[in-house]
């Protein structure tokens, strides 16, 4: 049974954690869009996998992501891959609330019983939606960690923001999922600038996952890691996703680790989708010429 | 939920379960791989196969190699995606579900539920020992990770996996150990359609014969089979039914 799930707190989410059998959609989107720059009529038209860019050869926007769409079970994770500036990490940030789009749809089965939109609600409740029901491993430490503050601070900010308000509490409950994350209580009141890059991953998890969240999204957890420190974090991951029940997103380029973590899996050229299926209907039998090189030339 | 157990052997004429008779029904499914690395080659799996598996029964598909018949099976676990044609499976609740058309959810479902596939090919996952593998589909059911585990290591010790190797990890192994991992893990869950690709290929004759029997036990059991076996000989003892494919058509 989770140790997360155990807790003896009346803060921690039951109602989404390790419901096995839940059917339900935790996230849903729909055409995301994003872009950076003012945009004009024709931006759609001229960026895509078709165009080879997402920077509009007429006001020179660039359309990071359009036409996003995807649904993600409780207890099912999605993987995003593709080529570098495709819009992976746009459709996180946007998710997370790092980043505004500018359409689309977006709801949480925990939110409004996923009946609104979060991108139009207020920036108030958007805070809310993210402080206590989402949480994010970002690609580099830095942005996910106050690197100058302790590692069991770093989880007692988000816990704070879910209102948690016991000191003794928090402290349990950070140091709890610091232990399981493997960093010893000894290390608990060191600030994380002072760890390996390994280590900061795996504080960043222990955050994300301080308030009970009913989504959580990767970036690029594990990239730039030796390969026996990126195993025990993605060990640490797939433990999560066998008892906690919540529905993930995982990006990554390393197309090992979504086999190895994503029951299904999205493909991105120049800011849109180009294909989604099961993971190994996209590893064996991929269809569109951007997903048969990408495959191909990691098989090779 | 139910689970295979080992049990006594039972020879001869498989039990023809009589509640669904056709759980699942094949039509015009065609298959054509476009290699767009290759300037949109086209290759070309196989066309417009039909057929019926009958129920608790084991329909086994014959062939020359490169006739089509893993693509068949993949096309059935929805590994790979048909162009055209239905496989429709008979849920347990008696609805109906066309495989092809499915939802990627849908079909996640159903193969925790109620169809496995066992390929030549192990696909270990790192850093799990054998018998939590083998154990995993079992818990991912629900069980009790220790009763699990109960249960692979009575498997296992059918399959004459040599005991030092549970705890092992099976990128390591060879590949008629790798295989035997691959069986007992599909078999111990019971599935209700058994998809079996070359389950015996790297096995001596001695373990092949208990393979044999513990597939006819799954028959036995309800389990609806259909296989693809180079050898004719154990395909043939072993099918109530053979198909033939030849470069992609059925021919028999
Ligand atoms: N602040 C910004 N200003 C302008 N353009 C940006 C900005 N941030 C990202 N972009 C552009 O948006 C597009 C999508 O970027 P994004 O970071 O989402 O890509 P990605 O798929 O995560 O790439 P990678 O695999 O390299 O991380 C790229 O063309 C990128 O150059
Ligand atoms: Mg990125
Ligand atoms: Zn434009």
């Amino acid at each position: 049974m989770s140790a997360i799930a155990t807790l003896p707190t009346e803060m921690v989410r039951h109602d989404h954690v390790a419901s096995r059998n839940a059917e339900q959609i935790a996230l849903k989107v729909e055409n995301l869009e994003a872009q950076y720059g003012r945009g004009c009529s024709a931006c759609h038209e001229l960026t895509g996998p078709e165009h080879s860019t997402n920077v509009c050869g007429q006001c020179g926007t660039v359309i990071a992501c359009a036409d996003v769409s995807f649904a993600v079970r409780a207890g099912r994770t999605l993987g995003i891959v593709g080529e570098s500036g495709s819009g992976k990490t746009t459709v996180l940030r946007c998710l997370y609330g790092d980043l505004n789009p500018a359409g689309g749809t977006a709801s949480l089965m925990t939110y409004e019983d996923g009946r609104a939109n979060l991108f139009t609600a207020s920036a108030q409740v958007r805070r809310r939606v993210r402080n206590f029901d989402m949480g994010m491993v970002y690609q580099h430490a830095r942005d996910g960690l106050n690197l100058r503050i302790s590692a069991g601070g770093n989880v007692a900010e988000r816990l704070l923001a879910a209102e948690w308000r016991r000191v003794d509490q928090i402290r349990a409950r950070a140091g709890h999922l610091l232990e399981r994350m493997e960093i010893p209580r000894s290390r608990m009141d060191t600030p994380p600038s002072a760890f390996s890059g390994g280590m900061q991953q795996r504080v960043q998890i222990a955050r994300a996952l301080a308030n009970g969240p009913a989504v959580v999204l990767l970036d690029e957890m594990t990239s730039g890691l030796d390969v026996s420190v990126q195993a025990g974090v993605l060990d640490l991951v797939l433990e999560l996703q066998r008892t906690e029940g919540v529905a993930m997103v995982v990006v990554s380029h390393d197309l090992g680790v979504i086999r190895l973590l994503c029951e299904r899996t999205m493909v991105m050229k120049n800011g849109r989708v180009v294909e989604s299926g099961l993971t190994d209907q996209i590893l064996e039998d991929p269809r569109h010429p951007y997903t048969q090189l990408l495959v191909s030339s990691v098989n090779a | 939920m139910s689970v295979f157990t080992p049990q006594p052997i039972t020879h001869g004429a498989a039990g023809q379960s009589s509640a669904t008779a056709l759980p699942l029904r094949v039509r015009n499914l065609h298959k054509t791989f476009t290699l767009h690395v290759l300037g949109g080659k086209h290759v070309p799996a196989f066309h417009d196969v039909s057929f019926d598996a009958p129920a608790g029964g084991f329909l086994g598909i014959a062939g020359a190699s490169g006739s089509g018949k893993s693509s068949l099976l993949k096309c059935i676990f929805r590994t790979y995606l048909a162009d055209s044609g239905s496989v429709t499976w008979n849920l347990t609740d008696g609805s109906e579900i066309d495989l092809v058309q499915a939802t990627d959810d849908e079909v996640l479902d159903i193969r925790r539920d109620e169809i496995g596939y066992v390929s030549q090919f192990l696909r270990p996952m790192p850093r799990v020992t054998a018998i939590d593998l083998a154990a995993r589909p079992l818990v991912e059911r629900g069980m009790e990770r220790a009763e699990a585990r109960e249960r692979i290591a009575d498997l296992f010790a059918r399959v004459r996996l040599p005991r030092d190797l549970w705890d092992g990890l099976p990128v390591l192994f060879s590949g008629g150990e790798q295989q035997r991992v691959n069986l007992v893990r599909a078999l111990a869950v019971a599935p209700r359609l058994l998809l079996l690709d070359e389950p015996t290929a790297s096995l001596s004759p001695d373990l092949q014969a208990e393979v044999v029997t513990l597939i006819g036990e799954a028959r036995d059991r309800g389990t609806t089979l259909v296989g693809v076996m180079h050898d004719t000989d154990l395909l043939n003892r072993l099918s109530d039914q053979v198909i033939v494919l030849d470069q992609g058509r059925r021919v028999a």
